[in-house]
């Protein structure tokens, strides 16, 4: 009897590729099960649904910002002017079968992409799993983050709708606010003075090759990384530093795998088919000179929206050269939480002088100080984030502006600290409770002497 | 068929009724939200199905795997290194290692000049407006003249100057104040306004939003992008908000026809700030 055939076509590559052996450990790869792993996982498939919808709407759009009379059927834009750009996005949604739930559903992937890595983040942050040897891994995520917000703010640039075109303005006169080189920056980014008459076509070029194609190449490194390494896990029963406790590959872990990436996609397609996001028709197309209120970025650049607002109006000036306002809070904020966020494995094996390889997680309360930082730094983004909504809170709960922006300043200030102070002692009186292990403490009391200058006891 | 598999089965066969139910519709013309349905169903048929098939019918014992430290033993990393060492005769070679170098330097140099054709050098573009040419008329953005009585009283137009509507750089807002407001011209501009109309560049001094939500009653301006409010009777002086600049002013004045013209440029270069914005 002759073999089915997918074995004989295995045996048919095997031995043009001698992959059995490799296959073979590949297949017996053991993966630790926790729900928190499955985060970076769903960002992952985010990204699948991301390129699958992308390549899908490249058929149909155009990013011309050649000006175009509309004549499509959505009946109140009839007759107006607009950009080629923000007329094939119309079409798109309109006229093209299936184009409009295409459309949502890679909004709505990019938004979830976006939340994955976050909250994959704050994961790995608060379980120590940055700490050697993944460093260099904790790097690429940051960079996969960075990529990801770029990208995010590309891709909804280019529909060239009123809120796009009021970002891409935002974003201009970011550019200009660096100090010495922001106006040549600005007008090589844009080809002029804003609007410039190519930045259409190269966010477009940008948003669909050169950052998918990074983040493709950075991804494959980041979990070839994670297959070098081995998972971390969380102690238990049987689990140390010198191994890796959980199910094999094949099949289990594998078929969860498939499993959730078939339902990571059809939370995107439900999302994408009944709930409207981006309603671009609603906008209108771009000009200049309109805006219109309750203008929000998406929510991953919220954050750096509430800060441009919550800053107040201070600008350095001397001899006639200037730093203006948005460098402080768009420019410099954004530089340093990034740059914190990349050195931050190194920060803290300075700090608690340990430098010994970690396959173990971490349980938050186990690291009171970490723990307590990472808390107080994320209420500092909330804040902004919320700050990015001033206008919406203030007409909403009917107070005036100023009362809810000085608000928000006092906030900033005052609540990392009360939140870091509450989260510190929280995770002592739980670890206290749960007789978790004193090294943590130990580890605390090294720091004041480390920071007085007398060698640590390791 | 065990309880476990007869769930599988019937999300993969949801699933497959779902495909067809999304060709009909699509077939149909197409309904965006009965596409996200059916797509919803697809994929949540065989998302569901192969998870409830892998937890309940696929072998799932935990097993332990070794770890072993990631990094090279000693040994082999210092016997790669004499291999590598051995077989470079760099450290030998100093002004060979360092022409090479400098030509790697210099191909990177030579190679960010085309960055170069990106854009037009920034230049004065950024500190004049089309109304630099001096004496030009404002017009709507239909291209209509203006005439000091077509600004209603407590009311705010948007202009560009003749030949230039929608240029970015240009939009200004005429207001006309009250008479009972207390206007206080800036000094030196006393003779800028017309019949009591205003006018100031509609870019707000912050990050360029325009500036289009005027309270008459309080006359001030607020930028409905990120709250920096201006107030008009006094110069449009920043008094909330993140701009740290007044809106720039333009020199009105009324030709013979009585139509409203700019005299000049803005009293200072228009929009957001940059960093030789003074020089």
């Amino acid at each position: 009897m002759r073999a089915p055939v997918t074995k004989r076509l295995a045996r048919w590559l095997d031995r043009r590729l001698g992959a059995a052996d490799f296959v073979r450990s590949a297949l017996n790869k053991v993966f630790p099960d926790h729900w928190s792993f499955m985060i970076g996982e769903l960002a992952l498939y985010c990204f699948v649904v991301l390129v699958a919808t992308g390549v899908y709407l490249t058929f149909f759009f155009h990013p011309s910002a050649t000006e175009v009379v509309y004549n499509g059927s959505y009946a109140p834009l009839r007759g107006v002017r607009m950009t080629e750009a923000y007329e094939s996005a119309l079409n798109l949604s309109f006229d093209v079968r299936a184009g409009l739930v295409m459309r949502q559903i890679h909004h709505w992937a990019a938004l979830l992409f976006l939340a994955a890595i976050v909250i994959h983040l704050g994961r790995v942050f608060f379980t120590g799993a940055f700490r050697r040897p993944r460093e260099i891994n904790w790097m690429i995520g940051v960079t996969l983050l960075i990529l990801a917000i770029f990208n995010g703010f590309a891709g909804y640039s280019l529909l060239d709708d009123q809120l796009s075109g009021t970002g891409l303005r935002i974003a201009y006169s970011i550019a200009l606010s660096i100090p010495l080189v922001g106006t040549w920056l600005a007008s090589l980014l844009f080809g002029g003075e804003f609007p410039g008459p190519d930045i259409l076509t190269r966010l477009y070029i940008i948003h669909v090759l050169i950052i998918p194609a990074l983040i493709v190449a950075l991804l494959t490194v980041h979990l070839a990384i994670v297959v070098r390494h081995k998972h971390t896990q969380f102690e238990g029963p049987g689990r140390a530093e010198d191994n890796v406790v959980g199910e094999r590959l094949w099949p289990t872990y594998a078929a969860k795998a498939i499993g959730l990436f078939f339902l990571t996609a059809s939370v995107l397609c439900l999302l994408g088919g009944v709930a409207q996001i981006n309603p671009i028709w609603i906008y209108g197309p771009f000009d200049p000179a309109e805006v219109s209120s309750a203008s929000q970025p998406d929510w991953y650049m919220g954050w750096l929206d509430g800060a441009l607002r919550i800053m107040p109006g201070w600008e350095i000036r001397a001899f006639g050269y200037e730093i203006p306002n948005p460098f402080f809070p768009a420019v410099l904020l954004a530089g340093v939480t990034f740059g914190l966020l990349y050195v931050w494995p190194f920060l803290e094996a300075r700090v608690t002088g340990d430098r010994a390889e970690h396959h173990l997680c971490d349980r938050p309360r186990q690291r009171p100080v970490r723990t307590a930082l990472g808390v107080a730094t994320l209420s500092f983004y909330v804040i902004c984030f919320f700050g990015g909504a001033s206008d919406v809170l203030s007409s909403t709960f009917g107070l005036s502006v100023n009362a809810v922006l000085w608000t928000f300043r006092f906030a900033l200030f005052l609540v990392p600290p009360v939140a870091a102070a509450i989260t510190y002692r929280l995770c002592r009186e739980l670890s206290a409770r749960d007789g978790l292990p004193i090294e943590s403490r130990v580890r605390f009391r090294e720091i004041p002497a480390r920071l007085l200058g007398r060698a640590p006891s390791r | 068929m065990s309880s476990r598999e007869r769930v599988a089965a019937l999300a993969f066969a949801v699933s497959t009724i779902a495909s067809v139910a999304l060709a009909v519709v699509y077939w149909r013309g197409g309904q965006t939200q009965l596409e996200g349905v059916c797509l919803f169903l697809v994929t949540g048929g065989i998302g569901f199905g192969i998870v409830s098939w892998a937890k309940h019918a696929t072998p799932h014992d935990e097993v332990t795997e070794e770890r072993h430290s990631v990094a090279s033993s000693e040994e082999s990393f210092e016997e790669v290194a004499a291999e590598v060492e051995a077989s470079a005769t760099l450290d030998r070679r100093r002004l060979l290692v360092g022409l090479a170098g400098s030509a790697f330097a210099a191909m990177g140099a030579a190679l960010l000049f085309p960055i170069r054709s990106l854009g037009p050098r920034p230049g004065k573009d950024l500190k004049h407006t089309p109304y630099a040419g001096g004496g030009m008329r404002v017009v709507t953005e239909d291209g209509e003249t203006v005439h000091a009585n077509d600004v209603p009283v407590d009311g705010v137009l948007t202009v560009w100057p003749e030949g230039h509507t929608h240029a970015a750089d240009a939009p200004t807002l005429l207001i006309r104040t009250r008479g009972d407001q207390h206007f206080r011209p800036r000094a030196g501009r006393e003779d800028w306004t017309v019949g009591g109309i205003v006018a100031y560049s509609k870019l707000c001094t912050h990050v360029g939003c325009p500036v289009g939500l005027y309270q008459a009653e309080s006359g001030l301006l607020l930028c409905p992008c990120h709250q920096s409010t201006f107030d008009v009777l006094d110069g449009a002086r920043p008094v909330f908000g993140p701009a740290a600049r007044s809106l720039p002013q333009l020199p009105l004045a009324v030709n013979n026809e009585g139509e409203l013209i700019a005299r000049g440029d803005f009293s200072s270069p228009v929009g957001p700030g940059f960093w030789d914005r003074g020089r």
